[in-house]
């Protein structure tokens, strides 16, 4: 998270905080493992009032952001997500909102009134099946017919798409790539519950057959979205980063915690050596992690071009670390640390979902490499 | 320091660009590259040096030393942003880097911040012209990382000490000037409490100078045996017996290495030896840039780099905003040391069965073996990475001190082993 927020910022913050401790603190994170959506809608409808949803919608659609730039507020609600391990459809919800306000406020008016009140939510449909991963290869096709338009293929895995009334749907039309909002009661989709390690968040494969909608569902050009995309891609990554962020640093606390109360041999685990220096490399990972995080972030608030290379290192480089100090905390408790009693599966969940969903570190540490190929900036 | 007396940075940065282009040439292909390698002559070395001092000169005139120093003591009395806006300014060029560290931080920081006028006066002005060179004399052959407990003795005899004993790990200071050097002046209290700090000559009689042959056969780094040499008490930084004040700071600024905000080095530039470029160069030179696991690798390289420069920026603005305590410096210590051993693996990976034998006309895959021969020198030199862990977890995280038999007692009763 940034070092230093305005007093506006920090309020903001808090004002998140205070509402997830009292709803979304642990018993309520076990006890929603049995809920179908993974969330209640009066929970997400007062997230909608304390900001989650109007970030990046434009003020006068009905947005708004705190400091000015949507998407750092917003990571400061992920990094909250993740020390809470929060439900809700953050991330996907967010992306729709912002590329409805930007691109199809006037037709979407109404759908962008829902998603900001929290009375509906959206989802992205960007992510496909094996063997492609969705990062720049998409299956799913889009045909032009008429003044209509033919979505064929499937998506997966889509988040919270069971509970959203709008998909946006990343596909291909020839060469390029179009964006399509889709009610989800469309005759064609069909919405299949997937299995998940995430407690809250629930997830779906989604199959396009011969789904007709009219061309004024378009989002941006037709085969003309790659940039837009792209963007919402590094929106995401933003996002899932601040949460990651967030998750390794309530967990840090709770097993630091833990070493200081725990005795063995007659003194606490925080007094020997070899388990001191495995804390000092986890707070070095997480200062690494929060510092290539906000840069990302900053670059992609920005729109500047070295955007896409920090935000696939932030990715790769907290995939990778992030998962590693989970499970180092994770073997810090022993036993006690692989039971669903404990709470630090709860970040363990969150972390290891962030590192798969998104491109994984193996395939940003590629994306980074492809860059620094074309532009030969490693210096 | 109020705005309107500091220079609008875009107006510096432009001033800085022109004069840059003007006056600096582009940078040696590859001057950086490798873990000290052996790759001069000693003419070619002391002509180098000769060189650098005419650079710093260069600056100097142009008001490009110093930046973040006080304008009384030779410098420009600007900000940090304004250092890092040089510094980007500077990236591709050559610039002096043998005045940097250990001569402008921590040296010159550590007369700055405990320096009498006089002695400030006399140093700082002729460090930034780069009429001297300093080095360290801070560590000790029988020392390692327990730098307090210093054996080199300093013994008053009226206006002036003596000194005897052996300090080591001084890059380069048979073509250095100047010294700084940590003494014992009290055997009779705990070690923390026995030490004072001083400023000698390198190059005068009762200092013998020896060079040490590392295992890829460079002789930078230098041992001195220092016999009878006399220093003024006005020589003396700080109080009798309080060096320790002094060097925490020292340590302080050492561990902070091209993150100073008083350093000057192109930007990019500040993990010289192998970095993501060296990587890649490697790769595309073996012609395996389109393999997969040669992809990873290159990525890898790059995000650990960006990485590291993200978390230096961090502990910057967390220690000067006052939200993290000076210690954190040793994070950005840990971890720039991790990284470093990491990309040498992967450029030594890359490289192949090339990097265990190669001819002159390899290129850059040429040493990378000798370079993996020396990779720890990275988590060694500058204060161990296990030093460094434990201050982040004793000093930042707050767990228990480890155990010591030295603190309590008078120095001399202190276990010693065998001299080494």
């Amino acid at each position: 998270m940034q070092l230093n927020l305005t007093s506006d910022q920090e309020f903001f913050r808090d004002t998140t905080a205070k509402f997830l401790n009292e709803h979304a603190a642990p018993p309520e994170i076990r006890r929603l493992r049995e809920e179908p959506d993974g969330f209640v809608a009066a929970y997400w409808q007062q997230g909608a009032e304390l900001g989650w949803t109007s970030l990046l919608v434009d003020e006068a659609r009905g947005g708004g952001s705190i400091s000015g730039e949507g998407l750092l507020d917003l990571a400061l609600v992920a990094d909250q997500f993740g020390r809470h391990a929060a439900p809700g459809p953050l991330v996907p919800n967010n992306i729709v909102a912002g590329a409805i306000s930007e691109l199809s406020p006037e037709r979407h008016a109404d759908v962008l009134s829902g998603l900001l009140a929290g009375t509906s939510t959206a989802s992205w449909c960007h992510l496909e099946p094996r063997p492609r991963d969705g990062l720049d290869d998409f299956a799913l096709d889009v045909r032009v017919d008429g003044s209509d338009l033919i979505l064929n293929g499937t998506k997966r895995p889509v988040e919270s798409a069971g509970r959203a009334s709008h998909l946006l749907v990343t596909g291909r039309t020839g060469s390029g790539l179009t964006q399509v909002l889709v009610a989800t009661d469309t005759i064609g989709v069909t919405v299949r519950p997937m299995h998940t390690i995430d407690l809250t968040r629930r997830f779906s494969e989604v199959t396009f057959r011969d789904v007709r909608v009219a061309a004024d569902s378009v989002l941006g050009e037709v085969a003309g979205a790659d940039s837009q995309v792209e963007r919402q891609f590094q929106q995401a990554l933003v996002m899932a980063n601040a949460e990651t962020v967030g998750a390794m640093e309530f967990a840090l606390d709770m097993t630091l915690e833990w070493a200081f109360d725990r005795y063995s041999f007659g003194r606490p685990l925080a007094s020997y050596q070899e388990l001191k220096h495995r804390f000092a490399d986890m707070k070095t990972w997480l200062e690494a992690g929060h510092a290539i995080s906000d840069l990302a972030a900053g670059a992609v608030s920005a729109g500047s071009d070295d955007a896409g290379e920090l935000v696939s290192a932030a990715k790769a480089f907290l995939g990778q670390y992030g998962t590693e100090l989970l499970q180092d905390c994770v073997q810090m408790h022993g036993g006690i640390g692989l039971t669903f009693e404990h709470d630090i599966h709860f970040f363990l969940r969150r972390v290891s979902l962030d590192r798969s969903l998104h491109g994984t570190p193996s395939q940003h540490r590629r994306r980074i490499a492809a860059g620094v190929m074309t532009t030969g900036n490693a210096a | 320091m109020s705005t309107d007396a500091t220079e609008d940075l875009d107006a510096f940065r432009l001033r800085a660009r022109s004069w840059i282009r003007d006056n600096l040439k582009p940078a040696a292909a590859g001057a950086t590259a490798g873990v000290l390698r052996n790759n001069s002559t000693d003419e070619e070395e002391l002509a180098q040096v000769a060189h650098e001092r005419e650079l710093q000169g260069m600056l100097f005139d142009a008001g490009f030393a110093g930046l973040c120093f006080p304008a009384a003591y030779g410098g420009q009395g600007l900000t940090p942003a304004h250092q890092q806006a040089f510094n980007e300014e500077l990236t591709g060029h050559e610039f002096p880097v043998r005045l940097q560290a250990p001569t402008i931080s921590p040296c010159a920081a550590v007369i700055l911040d405990f320096g009498t006028e006089e002695q400030k006066l006399a140093h700082l002005p002729a460090i930034l012209r780069g009429d001297e060179l300093w080095m360290q004399f801070l560590s000790e052959p029988g020392g390692g990382s327990d730098v307090a407990g210093a054996q080199t003795s300093a013994v008053r005899d009226g206006d002036e000490w003596v000194l005897n004993g052996s300090k080591v790990w001084t890059t380069g200071a048979w073509w250095s000037d100047w010294g700084l050097c940590l003494a014992r002046t009290n055997w009779d209290v705990p070690k923390h409490r026995g030490l004072s700090v001083f400023m000698l000559p390198i190059h005068q009689d009762g200092i013998d100078v020896h060079r040490i042959e590392m295992l890829n056969g460079t002789k930078e780094f230098c041992q001195e045996f220092m016999t009878d040499v006399r220093v003024p008490d006005t020589d003396r930084i700080g109080q009798v017996d309080d060096g320790w004040t002094v060097g925490i700071r020292w340590m302080f600024h050492e561990r902070m290495l091209h993150n100073s905000p008083y350093v000057t080095i192109p930007a990019g530039d500040a993990h010289a030896g192998i970095g993501a470029s060296s990587v890649l160069r490697v790769a595309r030179e073996s012609g395996k840039l389109d393999d997969v696991w040669v992809r990873e690798l290159v990525g890898e390289a790059r995000m650990l780099q960006l990485t590291t420069e993200a978390l230096q920026r961090r502990l910057t603005e967390g220690m000067s905003s006052g939200v993290m305590s000076d210690q954190s410096a040793a994070i950005g210590r840990l971890f720039s040391g991790v990284v470093s051993t990491r990309t040498n693996t992967i450029a030594f990976e890359i490289a192949g069965g090339d990097s265990g034998a190669w001819t002159d006309d390899d290129g850059a895959i040429s040493d990378c073996g000798s370079d993996f021969l020396m990779r720890q020198v990275s988590t060694i030199g500058g204060g161990t990475t296990e030093m460094a862990r434990n201050v982040i977890s004793e000093r930042v995280l707050g767990m228990p001190r480890e155990r010591t038999l030295d603190r309590d007692i008078a120095f001399r009763d202190v276990p010693r082993g065998g001299p080494s």
